[in-house]
């Protein structure tokens, strides 16, 4: 049995999206934004509303297909079709747009876009190291700062965005609880459902809300634990999910297929689960409130980065707290910097955390299920013998 | 006791049959467009023989796996191969298992399956890409392995099967000899096999299984590709049955 609140969780998708187009009718300016990398606290401070921007579902595809390559990552072409075809209610009532050059799939993709609404694109530097990274990456920062001021005629004070990074921040903090929760054996919370929390917080209009509304799911995530009530079987093989972004719709075929088969998906290192979470934003009443910003931001473990070290550190920092018994490292086709990471990543699972590893490459379209469920489940059965002679 | 191992593959159905730890006997039939239907099929030939459901333990595998109503358990058929080709062989292999649709490469130590690469959902370097192939020239693919012995060794660029055999027909239009052509097929299923076994990491010991493994001259240019020993056994084809059979054994 689910944790009753779930329901609730569930349930923002519709109350968003109603909300969304209140707000538009009272006024109130919304950004529209894609990627972890996005400073949603810059908007906040422009007393903007920022939410994320559908992108994953098979649904659009065929439609982006008629402009886009066919050889391109589903993200990229799912996102552009429900920009094209205004299935997205948030990209539909989004003023602006921030667009972000993490990938050359994407920034291309943004000049197309950009036709349809006004976009902002922040220039992301190549690596994250070197001060002269960061020192890019805080001008990057006030660009977009002068970018919202210009649009909505506001002025956006150090003041306004402290408050903004205090808020996200206590975000931050109720998700990475709430994503913790499943360090606990067996896990309370299924990989579907805490995937679609963290998936749905980005869709929230009323912020305190979405907050309050997670601090109520883990104290009652945390009773049902007290009393013993949980997602699996002491037996069900530990699983850390890591490589592309996944989400609700054809994104989720990876995840749903791994709990089918007997899985308990306890770890999403993507950037739809811990990736953001890792790290805060420094709250301090001397620093330049956009330095920190960009500090944090430029520290996001992204195969767009070279080199990527950290995201190594952070895979095995949460296969350790989080015991896991197998990593699956998930790569959308056509996206290039985390298919050959991949190769990488494989090496320091079986050679330095001695874990079994799959890579698997898909799309968001179902012409692949059966041979998915068969590599999946296969992978499942060898985790387990192993597990059970170890 | 009967333990049934039915093993549903895209083209052809495999079922083994132990009476309890002797192996009685092996068959397979085509899958055709119903694995519902094959599946009743074996259990008609199951009957008939004798062996019902209160003296008979059935592990389905196969991509039909899920189509057997009457099966005790479901297992992929990785899991299914790794055991069939440890009752075979007896140690440690790396598995090359050229299916209708899929092509797995298998790391088998101590009798467990411990690591596996599958092909993605395209054809290339499948049974089926060799089937559809050797229709295009007209011949049988025990026929077309024997030209390939003989022909030039040309390769055949495209990867995917719908290309490759526009490729073939330009090439039969060209004029080249059809045994050459026969060899660019062959070739570009080595090639495929030959990148997946090596960037999957490969032992000494090499295992071939599924219906190709019975086709000597294809075996020949494979070992020539790889430049390795390939080694198979006339059950190979059924590793998949046997160990579904032995892991149904397991069950009780």
């Amino acid at each position: 049995m689910r944790p009753k609140l779930m329901e609730e969780v569930e349930a923002l998708r519709g109350v968003n999206s109603v909300k969304i187009k209140e707000a538009h009718e009272n006024g109130e300016r919304v950004v529209g934004m894609y990627c972890v990398f996005s400073p949603s606290e810059i908007a906040i401070a422009a007393g903007a509303i920022p939410v994320t921007l559908c992108g994953t579902t098979q649904e659009p595809i065929e439609a982006a297909e008629r402009e886009l390559p066919r050889n391109l990552c589903p993200l990229i072409k799912s996102s552009y079709g429900f920009a094209i075809t205004d299935k997205c209610p948030y990209f539909y009532f989004s003023d602006v747009l921030l667009a972000e050059t993490t990938c050359d799939g994407k920034k291309k993709m943004y000049e197309l876009m950009g036709k349809i609404k006004p976009m902002h694109v922040m220039n992301l530097p190549q690596t994250a190291e070197g001060e002269e990274s960061l020192v890019f990456w805080e001008n990057e920062m006030k660009k977009f700062k002068t970018f919202l001021e210009n649009e909505f005629n506001v002025d956006i004070t150090d003041e306004k965005l402290r408050d903004a990074i205090k808020l996200m921040n206590r975000e931050r903090i109720a998700m990475k609880r709430l994503h913790k929760l499943n360090a606990h054996k067996p896990a309370p919370i299924s990989g579907m459902d805490m995937m679609t929390s963290q998936w749905l917080k980005g869709f929230n209009v009323d912020r305190e809300n979405g907050i309050k509304l997670i601090e109520d799911l883990i104290e009652e995530v945390e009773e049902r634990i007290e009393k013993g009530i949980f997602a699996y079987e002491k037996s069900a093989p530990r699983i850390l999910l890591t490589g592309c972004p996944v989400g609700v719709g054809g994104a989720d075929k990876v995840l749903r297929a791994l709990e089918e088969a007997g899985a308990s998906v306890v770890a999403l290192e993507n950037c739809t689960g811990y990736k953001g979470l890792d790290v805060l934003v420094e709250e301090s009443e001397t620093q330049d409130p956009l330095y920190s910003l960009a500090k944090k931001y430029l520290s996001t473990p992204c195969s767009c980065m070279t080199p990527n070290n950290s995201r190594l550190d952070l895979i095995k920092r949460l296969a350790d707290e989080y015991s896991v018994d197998a990593v699956i490292d998930l790569t959308w086709q056509a996206c290039h910097t985390y298919a050959i990471e991949s190769f990488t990543v494989k090496g320091f699972v079986e050679d330095e955390l001695n874990l079994p590893f799959i890579q698997i490459e898909t799309d968001y379209s179902d012409s692949d299920t059966g041979q998915i469920k068969t590599r999946i489940e296969a992978f499942i059965e060898t985790v387990e013998v192993n597990k059970a002679l170890a | 006791m009967h333990y049934v191992g039915i093993d549903i593959g895209s083209t052809a159905t495999k079922v083994s049959v132990f009476k309890e730890d002797k192996l009685e006997h092996n068959y397979n039939l085509r899958t055709g467009w119903s694995s519902i239907e094959v599946s009743n099929e074996v259990l008609e030939k199951l009957n008939s023989e004798g062996i019902e459901r209160k003296n008979m333990k059935v592990v389905a595998t196969g991509y039909g796996r899920i189509s057997v109503p009457y099966a005790d358990k479901q297992i992929t058929e990785i899991t299914c191969h790794g055991k069939g080709v440890d009752y075979l062989l007896g140690r440690d292999a790396t598995i090359i298992d050229i299916g209708g649709q899929d092509t797995k490469i298998i790391t088998l130590k101590n009798g467990r399956v411990i690591d596996f690469t599958m092909n993605d959902k395209c054809a290339a370097g499948t049974g089926k890409f060799m089937e559809l192939m050797a229709n295009t020239l007209g011949v049988s693919i025990d026929e077309l392995c024997n030209m390939a012995l003989l022909g030039e060794d040309i390769n055949i660029s495209s990867m995917c099967t719908v290309f490759a055999e526009s490729e073939v027909i330009s090439l039969i239009g060209k004029g080249t000899d059809r045994k050459s052509i026969a060899r660019g097929i062959v070739n570009s299923i080595t090639g495929r096999v030959s990148s997946m076994l090596f960037k999957h990491g490969c032992s000494e010991n090499i295992y071939l299984t599924g219906g190709l493994c019975e086709v000597d001259n294809f075996k020949k240019l494979l070992s020539q590709k790889i430049e390795k020993d390939i080694k198979t056994n006339p059950l190979a084809r059924y590793a998949g049955s046997i160990g579904a059979a032995l892991i149904a054994k397991s069950l009780d």
